[in-house]
């Protein structure tokens, strides 16, 4: 849980500021109170409500009977500010508060959510989810149990004590190093974006838990002129962070990338169309993996019998040394949570182990009907939403080969390096994912480099066509946000270096 | 809504932002209704039900500026909320560009009624609400054996809103949205299990397309994709279906910012008065269309929405220009952005095109991509039918189209005359020339 030390700022910026004297970004209007001998006091008097209410609002979710029905409060407070032109000359902070009740009948769901944490409100609310059910009433439960969580993100210093003055001093020395790192850029634009999310899970199975996700983003992009052409790009970092994710060593590199990637595209060009081994980086070429087969064993669709795996478990779908997970536990990783938004603890879910099919991502409707434990993986993007099965940090794990191995065995292929989305039909399985750039393979040598191609495949296929994967994992760096059914929710992905011996890719000629 | 109730918290918060030392302020008071059914295979799957309110204020202080949302509007969580919001604004730089509108901009709204609210909304019951979800779905029992799970919904909402701005505009806002659809996965070969869809809008209840024909077009969608294979890569027309042509057209939208050209991130910069598409592309920004799904009375600036040619026989036009970038460019801000895009219609219907083509790919569905708006390049993925002779001999999919914008819109050869109407995008069937497919 946060701890609401006032650690300086300083150690990123060097500026030496009397924090005190600055503002942070927008506080609530609630007390930040310690926890007490009830662990949940904070969020008890974050939320202004107390165990009576919950039974009371519980009760009437559960008027027309149910089998389940579960509370989830949030309150979020996120800032962003902005430079471009050479001035950070916007901010902007936005505050979320609510509670959105959820009634189990079966494997039906009825939802509603209220803006105002009152007990009419939230019983009025409570009464439209009950709904779903039409049977007799069901009792509250009489106490709550304290789910015992681990702690992922291990923060220090709250956003709301961080400087506004800092943050414009940061977002300053960025942009002077963007401009600095080569005379062809022309235009700088830096963002720097967090939030802190405080929720509460309360079920009528006498579940509660808590939790404090914070989370970063910082991006800069930049557009470059060479021969009057232009082209822009961007690098960014996101993490489950507090500030003191950004050290010295980021902050140097954030301006330096941004300029590289941009510059890199004037000497880029379009790749032929057709179907060629292509490799992928290490990194967030796992944007494949959350395409290829992620959703595809979200346990939703194949509850349904809608996903290309509903029939794969237990069966062979790749080289015995592919080896893929599901991870919400990856210390200070922007898809990892300590617990889910059902309230259950979050877990490694292994997904396809030394190539055979083992596991779906389950939410607690899933689960059931599968018969399993839930994996931890019932998210949603507020309480304006109910829960769904979805991704947390869904990686490869390291194989046995060389990336100058895979590099020397194309003749001629892609080498992809940086991605920026994907999309996936879970039915027939075709996705993509859209490669920025990267570079030509030609005769065993990495050549010259390529710039906007999408890539297309059917994820089974593509899982059998990984012949190569290499010793160095590694996780993604930037913002990743999985859409589905209309709700964002931050993700991560990683990837060692794979070989995909054959794939659609979308040249030209 | 209760007007008085929200107006009076608005012009509220507008004094209360002055007193703290906000000399200007525009801001806008937003409460929606919707509920949402949704049927799988018979019986109900989600029933959800919601009423939300939100402020958003944007804060001119002393040469800054900064902008701010709440969704909790009590006064006195809005006051502290108000005064850190103003003091950050003072650590922030000066930027003489951030001004409100120029108030002659506010004025010229359009007269025409554009009938966004349909009033009987309010009247719906939840047991009509099931009734029609369930219907979609029941259409289409017994119509295909491969018929693996058909799922159905129906959703509406009503929403109003205030928005005001301290040199004097004040606009209200209120409309009501339906959609029905209907999706369906069938069993294909092998573990294939291919998903077809068909989705209908409306601002109006009773102009919402039956269900019958939105269950039929579902199912006729999916059972296209059955047996759909990638062909090898090719140079050939491009034959775009009206319903899905918004997805080549809405990528342009970016590039066509004053904000985007400001900040060198387009390719259509500095070529206002160009040609940059062939004499057959004609598009307008129309804002006022009765019941149009992207109408409107005033933008986010509070700039009176006004008809606004894009496109010429080719040449472009205008580009979108919203305050601040129109104030950094010295341009007259016209729009923050898109209302409805009207296509000058061709002669010929969609199938009368389909007929004439001796080979080309129809596009029926977009699967991911992007493109880049600084260069125009763009590769995207698609799915659809081979034609040959006019016909549709091979589903296909698994394949992109692939090349560049400035080239695209020279090589669009024929416009169909059916704009799809259930989009503020009301595209007609559309031919490109020469365009790069690839595939195996």
């Amino acid at each position: 849980m946060v701890q609401m030390s006032r650690r300086d700022f300083v150690k990123v910026t060097g500026t030496g500021l009397a924090l005190a004297t600055l503002p942070g970004f927008i506080r609530t209007g609630f007390a930040g109170v310690g926890a007490g001998d009830n662990p949940y006091n904070f969020y008890f008097q974050r939320f202004g409500i107390d165990e009576d209410m919950i039974r009371k609002v519980m009760a009437e979710a559960l008027h027309y009977g149910g089998d389940y029905c579960d509370l989830f409060f949030q309150n979020e407070l996120s800032n962003s500010i902005r430079l471009q032109d050479n001035i950070v000359n916007s901010a902007s902070t936005n505050v979320t508060l609510g509670v959105g009740i959820r009634v189990l009948n079966g494997n039906q769901t009825g939802y509603s959510f209220t803006e105002d944490i009152t007990l009419s409100s939230m019983k009025a609310a409570a009464r439209t989810a009950a709904g779903i059910a039409s049977g007799s009433a069901k009792a509250a439960p009489q106490s709550f149990n304290a789910t015992k969580l681990m702690n992922y993100y291990d923060t220090k210093v709250s956003y709301e004590d961080v400087g506004v003055k800092d943050k414009v001093g940061m977002l300053q020395t960025i942009n002077d190093d963007v401009f600095k790192e080569d005379p062809r850029v022309v235009k700088a634009s830096v963002n720097f974006s967090d939030s802190e999310k405080y929720i509460l899970v309360v079920n009528s199975e006498g579940g509660i838990a808590s939790d404090y996700q914070p989370m970063l983003r910082i991006s800069v992009g930049c557009t470059a002129e060479e021969d009057g052409r232009r082209e822009n790009n961007y690098f960014d970092y996101s993490a489950r962070d507090d500030i003191n994710f950004l050290t010295e060593a980021k902050l140097k590199r954030l301006p330096r990338e941004a300029v590289a990637r941009t510059v890199k595209l004037f000497a880029a060009q379009t790749p032929p169309a057709g179907e060629f081994p292509v490799v992928l980086s290490a990194g967030s070429a796992g944007i494949l993996l959350h395409e290829a087969i992620g959703h595809g064993m979200e346990a939703d669709f194949n509850r349904q019998g809608i996903s290309v795996y509903s029939e794969k478990m237990n069966k062979k779908i790749a080289a015995p040394f592919v080896t893929i997970v599901d991870n919400g536990t990856n210390p200070n990783i922007r898809g990892s949570i300590n617990v889910d938004d059902e309230g259950v603890p979050s877990e490694e879910t292994v997904l396809v182990e030394d190539g055979i099919l083992r596991t779906y991502i389950h939410d607690r409707i899933s689960a059931k009907h599968y018969g399993v434990k839930p994996t931890g993986s019932g998210r949603r993007e507020s309480f304006k939403h109910y829960p769904m099965p979805r991704m947390r940090n869904t990686y490869m794990r390291s194989g046995p080969h060389e990336f100058d191995e895979m590099i020397a065995s194309v003749d001629y292929g892609i080498l992809a390096d940086q991605f920026t989305n994907g999309q996936v039909n879970i039915g027939p399985g075709d996705f993509t994912f859209y490669v920025k750039s990267g570079s030509l393979i030609e005769n065993g040598k990495i050549t010259a480099p390529i710039k906007d191609v999408n890539i297309i495949g059917n994820g089974p296929d593509v899982l059998e066509k990984v012949t190569m994967v290499a010793n160095d994992m590694k996780m993604a760096e930037g913002g990743w946000t999985c859409g589905k059914n209309g709700q964002g929710v931050p993700v991560s992905q990683g990837m060692p270096s794979v070989l995909v011996s054959s794939i659609t890719v979308g040249g030209r000629g | 809504m209760e007007k008085n109730v929200y107006l009076d918290l608005g012009y509220w918060v507008q004094k209360k932002a002055k007193q703290l030392g906000a000399s200007q302020s525009a801001l806008g008071i937003n409460q929606s209704r919707s509920v949402s059914v949704d049927y799988r295979d018979g019986k109900v799957e989600t029933l959800k039900e919601s009423t939300q309110q939100s402020l958003w204020i944007e804060l001119f202080a002393g040469g800054r500026y900064s902008s701010h949302s709440t969704n909790d509007l009590r006064k006195d969580s809005l006051e502290k909320f108000l005064t850190n919001a103003v003091d950050l604004t003072g650590f922030l730089t000066k930027d003489e560009f951030r001004r409100l509108a120029d108030p002659e901009l506010y004025k010229g709204q359009s007269k025409v009624d554009l009938d966004l609210n349909d009033s009987s909304q309010g009247d719906i019951t939840a047991e009509e609400r099931q009734a029609r979800a369930k219907a979609l779905g029941a259409q289409l029992e017994g119509k295909d054996e491969r018929i693996i799970s058909v799922a159905s919904g129906f959703y509406d909402s009503h929403s109003e809103s205030y928005q005001l701005a301290s040199n004097g505009f004040e606009g209200h806002k209120e409309s009501t949205s339906f959609t029905h659809g209907v999706s369906v996965s069938l069993q294909g070969a092998g573990d294939k299990k291919p998903e077809g869809w068909r989705y209908y809008r409306a601002r109006h209840l009773n102009d919402l397309v039956g269900a019958e024909q939105t269950a039929n077009e579902a199912l006729a969608r999916t059972q296209d994709r059955v047996g759909a294979e990638k062909i090898a890569s090719e140079t050939m027309p491009l034959l775009l279906e009206n319903s899905n042509a918004a997805g080549l057209f809405w990528r342009l939208m970016g590039p066509l910012r004053a904000s985007s050209i400001q900040q060198k991130n387009s390719f259509l910069a500095d070529r206002k008065g160009e040609k940059v598409g062939s004499d057959i592309l004609t598009i307008t920004d129309e804002p006022s269309i009765v019941r149009g799904l992207g109408s409107r009375y005033y933008d986010g600036d509070g700039l009176a929405a006004k008809t606004m040619p894009i496109f010429t026989n080719g040449v472009l036009n205008n580009y979108y220009t919203d305050v601040y970038y129109g104030n950094k460019l010295g341009w007259t801000p016209n729009a923050g952005g898109s209302s409805n895009l009207i296509v000058k219609p061709g002669t010929r219907s969609g199938a009368e095109i389909e007929a004439s083509l001796d080979r080309a790919i129809l596009v029926t569905d977009w699967l991911g991509g992007n493109a880049n708006g600084t260069t125009g390049d763009f590769s995207l993925g698609v799915a659809g039918w081979l034609i040959e002779n006019g016909k549709r001999v091979k589903s296909i999919t698994e394949m992109n189209i692939s090349g560049n914008y400035n080239d695209l819109l020279m090589n669009l050869i024929e416009v169909g005359n059916d704009p799809w109407i259930h989009s503020s995008f009301r595209t007609p069937t559309m031919v490109f020339d020469k365009v790069s497919f690839s595939g195996s």
